[in-house]
């Protein structure tokens, strides 16, 4: 296998990594301003991905830089090319950072709803934007000889483009719900998996028409392949697990609907990175915009010998935090960042950095 | 135009970016400090201190994250052509940060943050070092890439004129990168040390939890006073090296429009000085000062900005290769200025300490909180000097 081929796997794996685990967090962030009730719900909500959610950032931050190192000019063509949607989501994720440290810092119904609803609109927004931006790459877009976008703002809103975003939504709702049942319990534990079976059923549907507008699009008839055929299925099989109370199996078929959805995609896409609409001559694919054999190499080396180190590590994180939230564990004994403080040094007011106490 | 616009917009979002990296590499090794202690000895005030002064971090990661992402995303969105040209050296100190460095940091903060009563007081301990030296270690690829611009090294030209990596090693071994990463290191243990200095005496003065503050305050003098005499030292070597490789960065922080060849003087202020005012007022003249920062040598030869100039035009063909002398002349005084001011006032605080009476130092305890300002001040005119002479 040629080294660009396998960086393309790496990042496919990076990007199929972010939307499985950022994915649920994303879907956290928009459902905790709807299926909890109280503040004590909406912190067990927030509580349950604090401690992960930074880490799966990073997913996002190393797909992208990958892209850079390994494809420097698929990393030219797309950034440009999405500007102002990434514009809105380097918005979106910073107003979603914030509000994960500052929504506690006032104790105020109204300071801490407008975080909330900042993390809610942030936490939508990111997905479909990124989601639009694939669709769009698989699609096609008016792209020149010399790999530069030729249309505008608008032009970026393509109706596949944005079914793929609204799948992305869909799935990201989807892991978001599956997970939050796995880790409350008593009402909020049921309500939440009824929506789980709920959101389960309109994501079957919509990635089976995702699935479906892939193949008109490309003109390779009804039949999913096997890769589809498995997105659809196992979205099927959540929604199926969640009605069943099998929240652990609902969500790891939810994770395995998000491999199904974004590794087609992708492989739609291979040997072509971006897919250009004026002349299939000015495609960029993983050939043409590759770095030097020697990068690639420097880069394998890195990733195999760093890359299983960092799965072991966040695992292990996943492994401490693993325990069900409850209510008198998040507003009591263990609170994390989100729930009471018992700092009592930060009783005072802030110091003259700007910096908020506790 | 267009261009302008661009590099306003990532002036601006990388000296934003700049405000909290520093207070995040700083404060997470002197939170790191403070758990150090409370783990040893076992004090319940230092376990408060090291909550109170996470909580001060956690802001400010969250917000350096943010921020630091929007710079990753430039380089596609704005400056498109540098990374497909260069993206196959310069992407890959940014892709290494992410694997090595990020992942590190962000998976052990929410393990630290969330993990007081689930981890043991030791692996707790832990994760707040990996967390710091993460941060540090995030600075090195980051470094090394900045380096890369101001002197590009371990490369080769193909045959289509586009430079190629060859040589990974080159990046991290580049003279530049050195003195920059240690030197940017330093300045953010001063910039996190004056914060929880700052942060102490504001509370000092209001007479709260003074026994606890006197200790950050001591554990911030501790850090802060060494710190600001290696970042000196290494500030200065580091004028050496970029005199070695870019000349006119030095010659335009000095205005210095003609060769000198030996013991050149060093202006503490001047008026004038720019391009149609070759000969400006020099005001507090040091004798031979200049040599010796630029070479290491009293009577070292310092190139004049007119001499490099045409010199690249020889090499490089026509066009403007002067740096705006006013922004390098000036953000290297303050800079250094500030510098010394904060040294001093840390000795002062130190002399305070040592006779046990900074809590009631009025004086020292009101200018703190403001003292503040210098290293974000020094910090910002630090990379103002790096970039615009680049």
């Amino acid at each position: 296998m040629h080294l660009s081929t396998l960086w393309f796997l790496i990042d496919s794996i990076f990007w199929i990594g972010f939307f499985i685990l950022e994915g649920f967090d994303f879907g956290v962030g928009m459902l905790h301003s709807f299926v909890a009730k109280d503040e004590t719900e909406r912190r067990i909500a927030i509580n349950s991905i604090g401690p992960v959610w930074d880490g799966n950032e990073v997913w996002l931050i190393v797909a992208g830089a990958v892209i850079f190192a390994a494809f420097p000019s698929w990393y030219a063509t797309m950034f440009s090319t999405f500007y102002l949607a990434l514009v809105v989501v380097l918005l979106a994720l910073l107003v979603r950072g914030v509000a994960f440290e500052y929504r506690r810092k006032v104790d105020d119904p109204r300071w801490r709803s407008a975080f909330g609803w900042s993390l809610t609109i942030g936490s939508g927004l990111i997905p479909l934007l990124v989601g639009v931006a694939f669709g769009d790459m698989l699609h096609g877009l008016p792209i020149d000889k010399a790999h530069d976008y030729t249309g505008n703002f608008l032009g970026l809103l393509t109706p596949y483009g944005l079914w793929t975003g609204v799948t992305m939504l869909a799935m990201c709702l989807l892991m978001g719900a599956t997970y939050l049942s796995l880790k409350t319990t008593g009402s909020l534990h049921d309500r939440v998996l009824r929506l789980s079976g709920g959101i389960g059923w309109v994501a079957a549907v919509v990635v089976w028409g995702f699935v479906t507008w892939t193949h008109l699009g490309l003109g390779t008839g009804f039949l999913p392949n096997p890769l589809e055929a498995l997105a659809v299925l196992a979205v099927v099989a959540s929604a199926w697990l969640a009605s069943v109370k099998q929240e652990g199996w609902a969500f790891a078929s939810a994770a395995v609907g998000v491999v199904g959805v974004v590794g087609s995609l992708l492989a739609e896409l291979y040997p072509r990175v971006m897919v250009s609409t004026i002349n299939a001559a000015y495609d960029l694919t993983v050939a043409n915009t590759a770095s030097g054999s020697y990068t690639l190499k420097v880069m394998t080396v890195v990733a195999l010998v760093f890359f299983p180190v960092v799965l072991v590590y966040q695992g292990w994180s996943y492994h401490v935090f693993r325990s069900r939230l409850s209510a008198p564990r998040a507003g009591g004994d263990d609170p994390g960042p989100d729930g009471g403080t018992r700092i009592r040094v930060t009783d005072t007011s802030p110091g003259p950095t700007g910096a908020a106490g506790s | 135009m267009s261009t302008d616009l661009a590099r306003w917009q990532f002036a601006t979002t990388s000296i934003y970016h700049f405000l909290f990296v520093p207070v995040t590499i700083g404060l997470a090794f002197l939170v790191a400090l403070l758990q150090t202690s409370w783990y040893r000895g076992g004090d319940p005030v230092y376990r408060r201190l090291t909550r109170f002064f996470g909580t001060l971090l956690l802001i400010n990661v969250a917000i350096g994250v943010v921020t630091g992402l929007v710079q990753e995303f430039k380089f596609g969105m704005n400056w498109s052509s540098y990374s497909r040209e260069v993206g196959n050296i310069f992407g890959g100190p940014l892709a290494m940060e992410g694997l090595l460095a990020f992942f590190l940091e962000s998976t052990f903060l929410g393990l630290w943050i969330f993990g007081w009563d689930r981890l043991s007081k030791k692996v707790h301990l832990a994760c707040i070092w990996l967390v710091a030296g993460a941060t540090m270690l995030s600075a090195a690829f980051i470094m090394a890439a900045n380096s890369w611009m101001q002197h590009p090294v371990g490369y080769v030209m193909n045959a289509r004129h586009q430079p190629q990596l060859n040589n990974i090693a080159a990046l991290f071994t580049n003279p530049v990168f050195l003195w920059s990463y240690i030197h940017a290191l330093l300045a953010s243990l001063v910039t996190g040390s004056l914060v929880m200095l700052a942060v102490s005496a504001w509370h000092l003065r209001r007479k709260r939890e003074c026994g606890a503050f006197t200790r950050t305050a001591t554990v911030s003098l501790v850090v802060l006073i060494p710190s600001l005499i290696l970042a000196l030292f290494v500030g200065s070597e580091l004028g050496v090296v970029e005199d070695t490789y870019q000349p006119m960065k030095i010659a335009a922080a000095e205005a210095e429009w003609n060769t000198c060849d030996s013991h050149c003087p060093f202006s503490a202020f001047q008026i004038g000085g720019g391009v149609n005012d070759q000969n400006p007022t020099r005001i507090l003249k040091i004798p031979s000062l200049l040599s010796l920062l630029a070479t290491n040598n009293l009577d070292g030869r310092v190139q004049g900005i007119n001499q490099l100039q045409a010199e690249s035009v020889k090499q490089y063909g026509p066009g403007n290769y002067v740096p705006n002398v006013f922004i390098q002349y000036w953000s290297m005084r303050v800079m250094a200025y500030l510098a010394a001011m904060m040294l001093a006032f840390a000795v002062w605080g130190a002399w305070l300490l040592g006779r046990r009476r900074l809590g009631d130092s009025t004086w020292f305890l009101r200018i703190a909180p403001w003292a503040v300002l210098a290293p974000f001040l020094a910090n910002t005119a630090g990379w103002m000097l790096t970039e615009n002479g680049r």
